[in-house]
């Protein structure tokens, strides 16, 4: 695949000045829309996670005409509900020796060095008011017998610095924001549309001005006008077609709206999780993590010798190898995830992995239950414990967990500067579907911090100062109808092909061939052999895929059809941003860039930028955004 | 294995609807219940049918999207289950299956077994939250919670709204749904300015949507998946009484 270079990003709105000072001043330089006007200011908002749930829930607090949409039969369901373990903020409650500063570096060094200081900074601190935020809203947080905040460690970080509600925090801090969200529908400011897919994004005079979508229940294209957009349709990670990812998310929104003209940046950079349930077959329809929490208390193992076939409990100690504890002994269990994932795949490949196929380590909670008892375990990893015992059959107080790394998090995403607006004037991109403040791995516990940061506290304030400009006037008729039909031709090629393989036979195909050549290890062979492959395969979907039914009802055929056609352009844009950054940083491991100890080897002089793709015509184009880093020292991570 | 379903089918609202048999075999018993349903959905695909339509996302138990009567039990026989972490080495080699969608008025079939629960979202609308802008509030630990009351709300707010109560009860009530958020935010200092007035707000919404009422069957709390307790309809009564008595 052919791409050229563009001209470098040079200018991402950050404010100069001290970095702790950054946010206050754009907090004061943003101008302000007064409230008889904001009802004025059409906002839509697309998915009703942490990110764009919040989003249009304090948007419409703030008095702006909100219109949101989710393809959930309910905003209540967008997959932040999963997250599991827990929210990072820099309360310092524990006074262990926490700061928004350690918070930040914490989040610059476990992103390798690929993510940008001011962003990450404002995310540190932001993070103490999404605490009060939720905890006022009713999010019933873990206690303690004093009735205070309970927090726990986790991966990346050497302070107890996560708030948690048991292994459900995704799960509440959602039904936080929903509660908001439905709060201001009751409160007219926001009109919710349920069950509607965007299929496109209206541009006019260089605005983004709407979207077009598809009612999912009457097949009807809708087309919806507002003054600005907020994209918030979380992560790509069903790429892999296997992932942690619930089975609807897709990257239908960011994909449609980079191919408007949105920058789509570092695509490559994908998080393994460490932790999760090995896949039990052909059947298989997705992956279930057992939240990083868990490696609190669990100890990861496997036996020391190869091909060992004797059942965990038959294997004593001087037998197993803790091989994160051996390996690295200053964060054992807890480092990072990407490290964690790389060392389960490097045991395995030596042969000493364990249940079916061999794609397996051992997570042992017996020393936690000898040392807190059963029911200190059981409090705190209850429900996830059970749910292994729903999935696998196998009870995890008698037998370890066997886990394996599965595709967790996307950290690429649409570009955005410091006020998250993208290329695109008007269109801002909030939570995992943008790219901003992971790097190249996302620490655990960050994705529900950054998703309210954006939605709660930064948006609001970077769109206000969009909006004063508005509103906007009229939007350009040909612009909203060229992309209403643009929609429908693709509905009813998908329609009309009339083939003889479903599309999740041909999801299943590309998620196969994305996670054994763009998976935990990439090679210039394997993204070569990538790049050749997707187009044959995305050919023979366009011959050969069969959508059932109408597109004049609820069809379930036809929406998966269009989420992997989608799935099939951005992969190969994967593979090329892989094979361009010939690197090994955080989630990105390209094997012909490590250093002696297998570790992942950075090449700080050429790759300290972000690559920002542009859709043409005439094929991808990179634009650069170097990053510079004035407070955290470039060093090559070290966990040992 | 190998295994007889019969399915609900039902093209749309205005469809009477039908049970349609379905053979499926080799059926791995690590199969989750809609792994099983996908396989099916793929040969029916193929063959040029329909295949059935259903909702589910997370598959992980959490999003409340999924939801199906089976052999008569909402989300199946095995307690504190969803659908979806339903997995096949609960039935037997040979088995008849019947499937079909939540039934209940406010819930209208959409299709097959997809059902419209657009009623919860609006009885939360009704008052199922705590008033509190962004940006507005007190630190964190200005107020203590004592640990029990957190632990209670917690348990009343593992509710994931996916409407197996509803489908269970005999009356079609909503009243553990509705309960579950009355008891969470109640238990906390932060829900308490709007305690009464919620409570009065969500039954009220509850009913005008078409819910019946609760006659303590307990029907509902059997097929939980998040065991949500019937103490929590007491608690919202109890609520719900005193809002009217002012």
């Amino acid at each position: 695949m052919k791409y050229t270079e563009g001209p470098e990003i040079r200018d991402t709105k950050a404010p100069e000045g001290p970095i702790e000072d950054r946010w206050d001043k754009r907090k004061f330089s943003a101008r302000l829309v007064n409230p008889a006007n904001k009802r004025k200011l059409h906002v839509i908002v697309v998915g009703t996670g942490l990110a764009g749930g919040s989003a249009a829930a304090t948007l419409g607090e703030l008095g702006y005409n909100v219109t949101s949409f989710c393809y959930q039969d309910s905003p209540r369901r967008a997959h932040s509900i999963a997250a599991q373990g827990g929210i990072n903020a820099a309360k310092n409650y524990r006074g262990d020796g926490d700061s928004i500063y350690r918070l930040f570096y914490d989040t610059v060094k476990g992103g390798d060095f690929r993510a940008r200081e001011s962003n990450v900074y404002r995310l540190a601190q932001v993070s103490v008011n999404i605490i009060d935020q939720a905890v006022a809203q009713g999010v019933p947080f873990a206690r303690e017998y004093g009735g205070l905040l309970d927090t726990r460690s986790f991966g990346g970080a050497q302070v107890s610095r996560t708030f948690y509600a048991r292994g459900q925090t995704g799960q509440q801090l959602l039904l936080g924001a929903y509660q908001a969200l439905e709060r201001q529908i009751a409160a007219g400011t926001v009109t919710m549309h349920t069950r509607h897919e965007m299929l496109d994004l209206i541009i006019s005079d260089g605005r983004a001005r709407g979207v077009i979508v598809r009612d999912m229940v009457t097949g009807e294209i809708e087309r919806h006008l507002a003054d600005a957009v907020v994209l918030a349709t979380g992560g790509y990670g069903n790429v892999f077609f296997l992932s942690t990812n619930a089975k609807g998310c897709n990257t239908t929104a960011i994909w449609r709206a980079h191919e408007r003209g949105a920058y789509f940046a570092n695509p490559c950079y994908t998080q393994i999780h460490p932790t999760c349930i090995p896949v039990s077959g052909e059947y298989q329809s997705k992956l279930t993590l057992m939240s990083e929490s868990l490696r609190n208390d669990g100890r990861v193992w496997v036996p020391l010798k190869k091909n060992d076939t004797r059942a965990p409990g038959d294997i004593p100690d001087e037998e197993r190898d803790y091989y994160l504890e051996r390996i690295y002994p200053a964060f054992g269990n807890l480092v990072p995830r990407d490290i964690a994932s790389r060392a389960a795949k490097n045991v395995c490949d030596e042969g000493r992995g364990v249940g079916p196929g061999g794609l397996g380590v051992y997570l042992d909670f017996r020393d936690a239950i000898n040392r807190l008892g059963r029911d200190a375990v059981e409090k705190k990893y209850g429900n996830l414990f059970e749910m292994y015992e729903r999935i696998t059959g196998e009870n995890p107080y008698d037998v370890p967990m066997r886990i394996y790394p599965a595709v967790h998090y996307t950290m690429g995403g649409l570009w955005v500067d410091y006020d998250l607006q993208s290329t695109i004037p008007g269109l801002f991109v909030v939570g995992e579907a943008n790219f901003s403040d992971h790097g190249a791995n996302r620490l655990g516990a960050s994705a529900l911090m950054q998703g309210l940061a954006d939605g709660y506290f930064v948006l609001p304030t970077t769109v206000g100062d969009y909006l004063a400009d508005g509103p906007f006037g009229d939007v350009d008729e040909e612009a909203v109808a060229q992309a209403e039909i643009k929609v429908r031709d693709k509905i009813e090629r998908l329609m009309s092909v009339n083939g003889t393989r479903t599309p999740d036979s041909f999801h299943r195909e590309l998620g196969k061939l994305m996670w054994d050549y763009c998976g935990m290890e990439r090679t210039e062979e394997s993204l070569r052999k990538a790049l050749e492959r997707i187009p044959e395969l995305r050919e023979e979907f366009w011959q050969n895929v069969k959508v059932t039914g109408t597109a004049e009802e609820l069809n379930q055929v036809l929406e998966k059809a269009g989420r992997v056609a989608d799935f099939f352009d951005l992969a190969e844009l994967m593979c090329l941003d892989a094979l361009v950054r010939t690197e090994s940083c955080g989630g990105h491991f390209r094997a012909e860039s490590q250093d002696a100890d297998g570790e992942a080897l950075r090449d700080d002089e050429h790759f300290a930028h972000v690559s920002a793709w542009e859709h043409t015509a005439d094929g991808p184009v990179l634009h650069k955004e170097t990053l510079e880093y004035e407070y955290v020292k470039m060093t090559q991570r070290s966990y040992k | 294995m190998n295994l007889t379903l019969k399915v609900w089918r039902q093209s749309g609202p205005s469809d009477a609807g039908r049970m349609v048999t379905y053979r499926v075999e080799d059926v791995s018993p690590d199969m989750s219940f809609l792994e099983m349903l996908d396989v099916l959905n793929e040969r029916l695909i193929v063959e040029g049918d329909e295949p059935i339509a259903f909702d589910h996302d997370c598959r992980e138990g959490i999003c409340g999207m999924c939801g199906m009567v089976i052999n008569g039990v909402a989300h199946g026989e095995q307690r504190a289950t969803t659908t979806c972490q339903l997995h096949m080495r609960h039935f037997e080699d040979g088995a008849t299956i019947t499937i079909e969608p939540w039934r209940a008025a406010p819930f209208p079939v959409v299709k097959d077994l997809v059902v419209d629960r657009s009623a919860f979202d609006r009885i939360i609308q009704a008052g199922g939250f705590v008033s509190v802008p962004a940006g507005s509030a007190p630190d964190a630990h200005s107020v203590p919670v004592r640990k029990e009351d957190a632990d209670d709300a917690f348990d009343a707010a593992t509710c994931i709204g996916c409407g197996a109560c509803v489908a269970a009860c005999p009356n079609g009530s909503a009243s553990l749904f509705t309960a579950a958020k009355i008891t969470h935010l109640g238990l906390l200092p932060q829900g308490q300015p709007e305690r009464l007035s919620r409570a009065k707000a969500m039954v009220d919404q509850m009913d005008a949507e078409g819910f019946g009422g609760c006659t303590n069957t307990g029907e509902c709390t059997a097929v939980c998946p998040k065991g949500i307790p019937l103490d929590a309809i007491a608690q919202m009564n109890s609520d719900y009484l005193k809002a009217n008595a002012k």
